[in-house]
Parts: structure tokens; C-alpha cells; sequence
């Protein structure tokens, strides 16, 4: 067999030249896919408890509750915080007088006085949105008033809500009320209105002790996405499948 | 066609036409599938900027620093400078223009709220310095001995 350099210095370009395409070239994206990688936000947000720093000093409640003009005395919250004490005996008790929005300054304890020596365990859970990434929540809104945002944050649109309901039942977190004022379905918004101008949310900034923090979950760097890429966290509820977008450190089986 | 069948016909075309008409009127135009698709993305996109256009009320401490530099210096190098300066004189909102004063929390019940012993085993709520609110001079304020911006030392 001949071949003349012509021929053979073009087959040498030609094979260099289909060689240095890459394979990714030549897949097939879907369109859900291909519509996902143009319009992708670069935020995700999501938040991180760590219950071993948590005092149950409440100012996270207070601050969330004024920040968001919650009606401050009425019985319902956006977020809120749980005391749990599992006795030597066995029982566990649990209370959240007013959601924590005074702190914990007593020893009574669902109309007992449980003594700090009669405890095995006890830890303070703050509570929240989950922001889930399959928010049953909005799935069941009939009219589109709840939604989630390209970043996840799940908002409900006050001017369209009609109060039904459904979605306060649907949240298995029993993060959702009626607001007593706008009479429209309330939830915890990451505080929407800071994150976006990159301040944090008020119960993260009024934390004394750091056991509250949010970040971007799509940011490799951000210190809440490294906490839970490398340390051991679980979420609320895993079984529902909802997602959930808050993570805790130390959270106890006990903890509903 | 006989008249019996396009009369209701008419009228039932007509009230289509009008629910139409009215859903075009009622359905802001920014309404529809968002991002998030139809499952959780179907809503008002404006409604996204109302939530962004929130009013902020807790300004955080670097809002407080320039113009009370006397009440920042020394509660930041006391045990005291993990507390934001809102979670005792109140948020902020447009501070001084409105409101022109804050008024500080000074109650007992703002200092137990972490100091109140609780001895629970494991916690750190157990390592703060504790009192028993009902025993320990109850009725007074805390303020009245110790400097919540020093409160290392005893008094003012």
C-alpha cells in the first residue's frame, strides 16, 4: 500500500481534529436538561442548626416575629424553638411555652417540675421552614398562590392565597399558619427580603451562640454547604420524601 | 339548525366568552410556569420582588457601631459581644429618623431568658452563669448591679 504526503498529512489533521472533540459533544440532552443548564440559578439556599450550641434563649423567636410583623402575642410563629428532656426513668418531655419566644426560664416542664438530676438528655431543637425541594405544601395549593423560587425558598402570594387551608394541612412540619391579620397562609420566607441583599436572616443574626445558619448550597466554598458536605447531619422527617433543606447537627431520634 | 338548539347554544357560547373575558381581566399577565415548573413554579412572578421589597427592620451591629462607638467598644471586648445590640435596644427599622429613641428591654425577664440555671446535663445552657430568678433579688431590675455592656465587672 502507497501514500502520498498529501494524503497522509490530511488524514493525520483529520483524525487529530475528530480526536480532540469530546464525548459530551456528543450527548443528547434532554430538554428538561438543556432548559435546566441556560436558566440554572447559581443559589440554592439552605440552613443549618447545630441544636448541641442552642440555649433556648428565644431571641431568635422575638427577632423573627418583629422583623416579620408576626402578631406578637397571638399564639402562632414562623419559627420557633422546642425543649426536650429524656428522664432517667425513660419518659421524654417535650414543651415550646410560646414557641421559646420568652426563652426557657423555668424548671416546669408540661405542668411538672422536672429536676436538672432526673434528666439523662436534654436539648433545645429551633424549628423553621424545611424550604423542601418537593414542597408537598404548594403541591396542594388549588389556585398557584404558594410557590417556590428558582433559589427554593417556598413563598406564598398574599394577594392571591384564599385561605383554604390546605396547605397549613399538608405541611407535615406544621410550619404553616393563618395569619390572624392578612388572613392568608403564613410560612417562614428565609427572611427573602435580607438574603437578597446579602444580609442574613434576622433569627441567624440575632443568634448569640451561632446555632443558627443559613448559606447557598450551590456554592462549594460557602461554610453551611462544607459543614454539611463533610459532617454528620440529618434532616426532619427523611421518610416523607419532602426534601427538607434544613439540616441539624446532633439531632436526636426523639426530635418529631 | 332549528332555533330551539342555537338559542341555548348562543347563550352558553356567551357565557364562555365572558368568563374568558374576565379571567383575562382577573390573571395578572406576569401570572403562570415560573422556573420550578407547573408542580411548584405556577404563580405570580411578581410576587417575588413584593417578598424582596420587605422592609428590613434589624439593621445588625454594624449599623449601631459608627454613631455609638462608646456603647460598641466596650461590649465587644466583654463576654457580652455575641449579642447583637437589637436583641436588647430593639431592631432598628430607619433609626434615627424613625424611631428617633429606641427603647432597651431593661426587664429581668430579657436577662433570663440565658440566665436563668437550668442545669440540664450536656448542654451549654448548663455552663452559663445561672440564678434562680424567683430567689435572687427578685423585683429588681439586673441593670441595677451589673452593666449588661460589662458584665464582668459588678456594677457600674
Amino acid at each position: 500500500m502507497s501514500i502520498s504526503r498529501r494524503d497522509f498529512l490530511l488524514s493525520t489533521l483529520k483524525i487529530a481534529a475528530a480526536s480532540a472533540l469530546p464525548l459530551s459533544a456528543f450527548k443528547i440532552l434532554s430538554p428538561a436538561e438543556a432548559r435546566a443548564a441556560i436558566e440554572a440559578t447559581s443559589v440554592r439556599w439552605g440552613f443549618l442548626v447545630d441544636t448541641y450550641k442552642c440555649v433556648g434563649c428565644g431571641f431568635c423567636v422575638k427577632a423573627c416575629k418583629l422583623e416579620n410583623e408576626v402578631p406578637y402575642d397571638a399564639p402562632v410563629t414562623r419559627t420557633w424553638v422546642e425543649r426536650y428532656l429524656i428522664l432517667k426513668d425513660g419518659r421524654m418531655v417535650a414543651d415550646t411555652p410560646l414557641g421559646g419566644r420568652d426563652g426557657f426560664t423555668k424548671l416546669e416542664i408540661q405542668e411538672e417540675i422536672v429536676e436538672p438530676k432526673d434528666v439523662s438528655k436534654a436539648f433545645f431543637v429551633p424549628k423553621l421552614c424545611n424550604q423542601c425541594e418537593n414542597p408537598p405544601c404548594v403541591q396542594v395549593c388549588p389556585v398557584g398562590a404558594t410557590y417556590q423560587t428558582a433559589d427554593g425558598v417556598v413563598l406564598v402570594d398574599r394577594t392571591w392565597c384564599i385561605g383554604c387551608g390546605y396547605c397549613i394541612m399538608a405541611c407535615p412540619y406544621g410550619v404553616r399558619f393563618f395569619h390572624p391579620v392578612y388572613k392568608v397562609a403564613e410560612k417562614c420566607t428565609f427572611c427573602y427580603h435580607r438574603i437578597n441583599k446579602g444580609m442574613k436572616t434576622a433569627c441567624v443574626g440575632a443568634c448569640p451562640f451561632g446555632a443558627r445558619q443559613i448559606g447557598n448550597l450551590k456554592d462549594p466554598n460557602d461554610p453551611v454547604t462544607k459543614t454539611i458536605m463533610t459532617e454528620r447531619v440529618a434532616v426532619l422527617k427523611d421518610e416523607y420524601g419532602t426534601k427538607p433543606q434544613v439540616y441539624y447537627i446532633g439531632l436526636d431520634e426523639n426530635v418529631r | 339548525m332549528s332555533s330551539h338548539v342555537l338559542r341555548p347554544l348562543w347563550v352558553v357560547i356567551i357565557i364562555v366568552i365572558l368568563i374568558l373575558v374576565a379571567r383575562f381581566v382577573i390573571v395578572p399577565p406576569d401570572f403562570g410556569i415560573q422556573e420550578r415548573g407547573f408542580m411548584y413554579g405556577y404563580h405570580r412572578k411578581s410576587n417575588e420582588d413584593d417578598w424582596k421589597a420587605f422592609k428590613v427592620k434589624y439593621k445588625t451591629r454594624k449599623y449601631c457601631k459608627d454613631c455609638h462607638p462608646d456603647k460598641y467598644e466596650p461590649i465587644m471586648s466583654s463576654k457580652h459581644r455575641i449579642i447583637q445590640c437589637e436583641n436588647c435596644h430593639g431592631p432598628a427599622v430607619d433609626h434615627p429618623e424613625d424611631p428617633p429613641k429606641l427603647v432597651v428591654d431593661k426587664s429581668r425577664s430579657l436577662c433570663i431568658r440565658c440566665h436563668a440555671r437550668l442545669l440540664y446535663p450536656r448542654t451549654e445552657r448548663a455552663k452559663i452563669k445561672g440564678i434562680d430568678p424567683e430567689e435572687h433579688n427578685a423585683g429588681m431590675e439586673c441593670s441595677m448591679c451589673h452593666n449588661p455592656h460589662k458584665p464582668d465587672m459588678e456594677g457600674w
